[in-house]
């Protein structure tokens, strides 16, 4: 909402600057986004003058050599271009010195040999309208050498106000006007609808027009009056100038009426030429499922059953509420005015205006629902000004269609309601003061008031805290609030455990090397079919977006690999040799989420369960080398071992034991995929990424896991470790190798050791591997590190060969095992 | 005889001191203290001595032998060090070499940092963690916070819907978070809600996804005064001991009353030029910076969830929601909302 300064200050004069008022404004709810300066940016130098003389350029057709008065005693000679220029008017001179919109300053110039000094002005020239073909004629009784700011505002301040969604009251200049009078306390005019014009017409305007709505429902509220012997024409230059100082275009005298009052009251007008609406009748319905209607922009627009329609007897009119149709619109011939000021159902003018894709200054009100009364209001300012500038004469009576008004709203204030949310005392006449100002009514019960809706805030003010809102904002939150801290209580504030140990599982892959990053959740749904996903894959099969800004964005990720892939290839492209990422972060999946525990197992999950499941995941990819290469020798490839390796520290730091098992993931290498497990239930998978799939992302090689948090954090056990002596009966350590085939995999030759151990086996860990010709073609041997200990003596070498002897003995009996000597 | 013993002890006593290697000093043990020299000679062969002087001749010997063996040894020793420390003189590395890189650590990511750091401060003044689906009910995320199907409110936040499901969308907030909290636990309850939200809007200061910290205070006696108060707390957490904060009255569906708030300029100290009298470029010279809206949670909120034990006329209290990646723009002159998920190493790399 553009609010010129001088407009403003017909109404309510705050005497500050406009600067000042903007800061008062922004302290107390009214965002203003900037103020701009319509017109010059000076006064100085723009006169009134008088032309005495216009002769024909010698030099040139187009150019008049004009004599202007311009009040200073001496003639000046002024070349000017206008094609209307004359003896005898009066017009506006720029003179040299004078900084024209844009700051460009004005000098004497020669043009096609004539000295020229100053300039005679088109309205564009002031930023009044966008007329540029003729010279701004005023009106002959000013006096040459009057300053032109004394005619029209010069250098005119505009407040460009944001208005929330629900302060309509604030889409009409009137109701900027009252803020400005509650927050600032300086005297309002009165309210300019509170006169209306006398009718001087013959007739009733129920002979000549008829409105018949068949939606009453979605149009609360309909009034028509009727004009005739109206004169169309432009409009006053003030009106002008006030109409592009807010920001719409001066059309004609009975447009510009329209619009000046909907600026200043909220309430949208539509003007019919009455002569063009086949016996003046009007109704008011729903559309019919397709029906297709031509808005005064051009634009056909096809609709639906919802949409309301303003018909003649024999088509529609206009969309209502949003945009009138080109069939009776105003025009140079028009005589007889029908003026509709209508009230519309707000979410139905909402939804047609989305659905249509059509936004207009009108449906832009209308869909912040205005109350039925606005309508009369501007009928009354309309009508005056429509005799007053067009010469019109108003039609006795008015069509008025309307439901019976919402009822008025009386609400109480209570004074400890009021102290009691804000945390600080407001004295009742400030109350009192504050909610008269901006138009409540107010009656005082003791301590409390009870305070009567304005119709501006019918929609807006409903509840008591609405009250305590606007005695609160008006009254200052920032220099009376005070600063406190609620009460302790009994709450303790502390992240639950697995939020802990997320942030431990952070902390452990960041000191494994890894750079965390955080991806888009949307990708492009050929993402699964570049991971070799098959089709029937729930991963293939994304939550898809409706309205997504671009294709590349209108899935949401299936798996953290994408996204890992994505970071990766970018990375590698732009040359980075060594590139290990990490991400925390959710997939989803388009099934419904478990029962019980929320997305995240979280504390919090409310009644209804989420739409689609969204699990945490932990995803890890590693290209090149995981340590880099020096001049003292060659980088640590990033290979499955090596990305085992950080998972294995990982689960080590949380203290889970992590199962690796032969897995099959479409996007893997076949042999070197590692199904990954937490007590023995699936928690994701660890391998190296299928060529085919390093080719689509263009990176040469690349191993990756991507783990289910919820699995692996229930299963820590960090934080809840036990003391164990292991000092006083110190440990036996033994080194075994075995020979098997080498099929079995090396788990399972640990498994059996521990299983055999019993329980003074404390670990077995592999730590060597030799495949050679002397073991025999199909066989490896495989060394383990033994850790042997009892916790209530110290162990004999009888004890632990008895034990190492069982070893071997269930290697030998389980798995064809020889121990290699 | 026993001038001899003298003399000799005194010829091996100058030798010893200037010798000039081990070699040299082993030698001269040889020379004096060897099987073949003088001195062990008299030593040996003192009883073919008179009986009355082979006490005396004896006693001098030996002292003499104790005295050049005491001496080899100091001299062995010193000899040792100064032939240690040259021989490491000699043995020279380039030490402009570049050291051997260790295994390389990681970096956290700068939104997930930021996050810890205002989880952190609410934690510290009593809240729990709160996490929730991204993918949301339109109840949760328009319905129960007071924008009704139609209302214009709904327009504010240009929102993702779901292909499959009409009434299905991406979160536009953290705060459909507030309403299944208070589904889930009786007042009083203090919980922040971190997390990614979703807005149909691309550019340099707005994503179509960032994240969003939620809080939500609900209690008895919870007033706008006890928001301030929080703000100023958290304020001085993320940017410093001496900021202050300003409220500025707004408009929000789900808070009444509702607030923006600002936070002075840690740059300029809220003076809004810098010291060289230029115009302060983080606050555009106002002094302060906006960081974030909040309010009094709106009665129609809690209608929604009075059941739960949320009657209005008894408890009452704040939310807030605060752009994480703003916060972390502010701190660390981040110029573009799209940078942090462009997850470029030369960038993730520039915080540790
Ligand atoms: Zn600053």
């Amino acid at each position: 909402m553009r609010v010129p300064y001088s407009w403003l200050r017909e109404y309510c004069d705050p005497g500050m600057t406009p600067a000042e008022l903007a800061d008062r404004l922004v302290m107390t709810g009214t965002e203003v986004e900037r103020i701009d300066v319509v017109g010059p940016p000076r006064p100085e130098g723009f006169v009134v003058g008088k032309v005495e003389a216009a002769e024909q350029h010698p030099d040139a057709d187009r150019l008049r050599v004009c004599s202007v008065d311009v009040g200073d005693g001496a003639t000046r000679t002024i070349v000017c271009g206008a094609p209307n220029v004359a003896a005898g008017q009066t017009v506006a001179v720029a003179l040299p010195g004078a900084r024209m919109p844009g700051g460009e300053k004005l000098r004497k110039a020669k043009l096609r040999g004539v000295a020229s000094e100053g300039m005679i002005l088109a309205a564009d020239e002031l930023e009044v309208g966008e007329d540029h073909e003729g010279t701004l004629v005023l009106d002959d009784a000013l006096l040459a050498g009057t300053p032109l700011t004394a005619v029209i505002p010069l250098a005119e301040p505009v407040l460009e106000i944001e208005v929330t969604p629900n302060r309509s009251d604030c889409f009409g200049l009137f109701g900027v006007a009252r803020e400005v009078h509650a927050v600032t306390g300086a005297a309002l005019g009165p309210e300019p609808w509170a006169e209306d014009v006398v009718a001087v017409g013959a007739g009733e305007v129920g002979e000549l027009a008829s409105v018949t709505v068949e939606v009453p429902e979605l149009c609360p509220r309909f009034t028509a009056r009727a004009f005739v012997e109206v004169e169309l024409g432009p409009s006053p230059l003030w009106l002008q100038q006030r109409l592009s100082a807010a920001g719409q275009r001066p059309i004609n005298n009975v447009v510009d009426i329209t619009n000046y009052v909907m600026l200043l009251t909220a309430q949208p007008l539509h003007a019919y030429d009455l002569d063009r609406i086949p016996g003046g009748e009007l109704i008011v319905r729903a559309a019919t499922a397709g029906e297709k209607v031509t808005t005064l922009d051009g634009a056909e627009h096809t609709l639906d059953a919802e949409t309301v329609l303003i018909c003649d007897r024999e088509q529609p009119t206009g969309i209502a509420g949003i945009m009138g149709g080109q069939v009776s619109e105003v025009s140079p011939e028009t005589t007889r005015v029908l003026l509709e000021a209508a009230n519309w159902n707000g979410t139905n003018i909402l939804r047609t205006s989305r659905l249509l894709g059509l936004r207009s200054e009108a449906s832009a009100r209308f869909e912040k629902q205005l109350h039925p009364e606005l309508a009369m209001r501007a009928q009354r300012i309309a009508s005056r000004l429509l005799v007053e500038l067009c010469d019109a004469k108003l039609v006795p009576g008015t069509i008025d269609v309307a439901a019976s008004p919402p009822p008025a709203i009386t609400l109480p204030l209570r004074a400890a309601r009021v102290r009691g949310l804000l945390g600080m005392e407001i004295a009742q006449e400030d109350q009192i003061a504050y909610l008269e100002r901006l138009g409540f009514g107010v009656a005082v019960e003791g301590d409390d008031l009870a305070v009567t809706v304005p119709p501006d805030r019918h929609h807006d003010v409903t509840r008591e805290v609405d009250l305590i809102e606007e005695v609160a904002r008006v009254h200052g939150l920032d220099e009376h609030l005070p600063t406190t801290l609620p009460a302790v209580g009994e709450r303790v504030g502390r992240l639950s455990r697995p939020q802990r140990l997320r942030r431990r599982a952070e902390d452990s892959l960041r000191d494994l090397g890894f750079d965390q990053i955080v991806s888009w959740s949307f990708t492009d749904p050929g993402e699964a079919e570049r991971l070799r996903i098959p089709a029937d894959d729930l991963r293939a099969k994304p939550v898809r977006l409706a309205n997504p800004l671009s294709e590349e964005q209108s899935a949401m990720r299936t798996t953290l690999l994408g996204s890992l892939l994505d970071s990766a290839a970018r990375n590698a492209a732009r040359g980075a040799q060594r590139v290990a990422l990490y991400e925390l972060g959710s997939v989803y999946l388009e099934e419904p989420p478990p029962a019980a525990g929320g997305p995240l197992a979280g504390d919090f999950p409310g009644e209804r369960a989420a739409p689609v499941r969204e699990p945490l995941r932990i995803g890890a990819i590693a290209l090149g080398s995981l340590a880099p290469a020096s001049w003292r020798g060659a980088a640590v490839p990033a290979d499955f071992f090596a990305l085992k390796g950080v998972a294995e520290a990982l689960a080590g730091q949380l203290r889970v034991e992590l199962g690796f098992a032969p897995g099959e993931q479409p996007f893997l290498h076949p042999g070197r995929t590692a199904a990954v497990s937490v007590g023995g239930a699936a928690a994701g998978w660890l391998g190296e990424v299928h060529p085919l799939v390093c080719r689509a992302w263009d990176v040469p090689a690349a191993v990756a896991f991507e783990l289910e948090a919820a699995p692996l954090l229930a299963a820590s056990t960090a934080g809840e470790e036990g003391y164990e002596d292991v000092t006083t009966f110190p440990a036996a350590l033994r080194d075994i190798a075995v020979v098997v085939a080498e099929e079995v995999p090396a788990e399972r030759v640990r498994a059996t050791v521990l299983a055999a151990g019993g329980e003074l086996l404390r670990s077995a860990r592999v730590f060597d591997l030799y495949e050679g010709e002397q073991l025999g073609e199909g066989r490896k041997s495989l060394a383990l590190g033994l850790e042997l200990r009892a916790p209530d003596r110290t162990l004999t070498d009888d004890e632990v060969d008895g034990v190492r002897d069982a070893i071997v003995a269930a290697l030998g009996a389980e798995l064809g095992g020889q121990l290699r000597e | 005889m026993i001038s001899r013993i003298a003399e000799i002890r005194s010829e091996a006593a100058a030798a010893i001191a200037a010798a000039g290697s081990s070699e040299e000093l082993e030698g001269l043990r040889v020379r004096y203290l060897g099987r073949k020299a003088e001195l062990p000679g008299v030593l040996r062969k003192i009883s073919e001595l008179p009986p009355e002087e082979r006490g005396k001749v004896g006693g001098a010997a030996n002292r003499a032998r104790k005295e050049l063996e005491e001496l080899l040894g100091a001299r062995a020793e010193s000899l040792d060090a100064s032939e240690l420390d040259s021989k490491l003189a000699g043995d020279r590395l380039d030490v402009t070499l570049p050291g051997a890189p260790p295994h390389p650590v990681g970096h956290a990511h700068l939104v997930a940092r930021t996050q810890r750091t205002i989880e952190d401060a609410m934690v510290g003044m009593g809240y729990t963690v709160a996490e929730g689906p991204e993918i949301e009910h339109d109840y949760y995320n328009f319905t129960a916070l007071n924008h009704p199907p139609g209302h214009p409110a709904r327009q504010l936040q240009d929102t993702f819907y779901v292909q499959s499901h009409p009434e299905v969308l991406l979160r536009t907030h953290t705060s459909p978070m507030q309403v299944r909290a208070m589904e889930t636990q009786p007042p009083p309850i203090f919980v922040v809600v971190p997390g990614k939200v979703y807005r149909r809007d691309s550019d340099a200061t707005h994503s179509p996804m960032f994240h969003q910290m939620e809080a939500l205070a609900i209690a008895e006696g919870i007033t706008l005064a006890d928001l301030k108060g929080t703000l100023l707390t958290l304020a001085r957490a993320l940017f410093g001991e001496t900021r202050e904060v300003r409220l500025r009255p707004h408009y929000f569906p789900f808070t009444e009353p509702s607030v923006e708030v600002d936070v002075s300029c840690f740059q300029c100290e809220g003076t809004g030029a810098l010291p060289d009298g230029s115009r302060c470029n983080i606050c555009k010279g106002q002094g302060w910076i906006e960081i974030l809206g909040a309010g009094m949670v709106d009665p129609n909120v809690l209608g929604f969830v009075e059941q739960y034990g949320y009657d209005a006329e008894r408890v009452q209290g704040f939310a807030y929601g605060l752009g994480i990646e703003r916060v972390a723009m502010l701190r660390h002159g981040v110029p573009d909302l799209r940078r942090f998920f462009d997850n470029d190493l030369r960038m993730l790399e520039q915080f540790a």
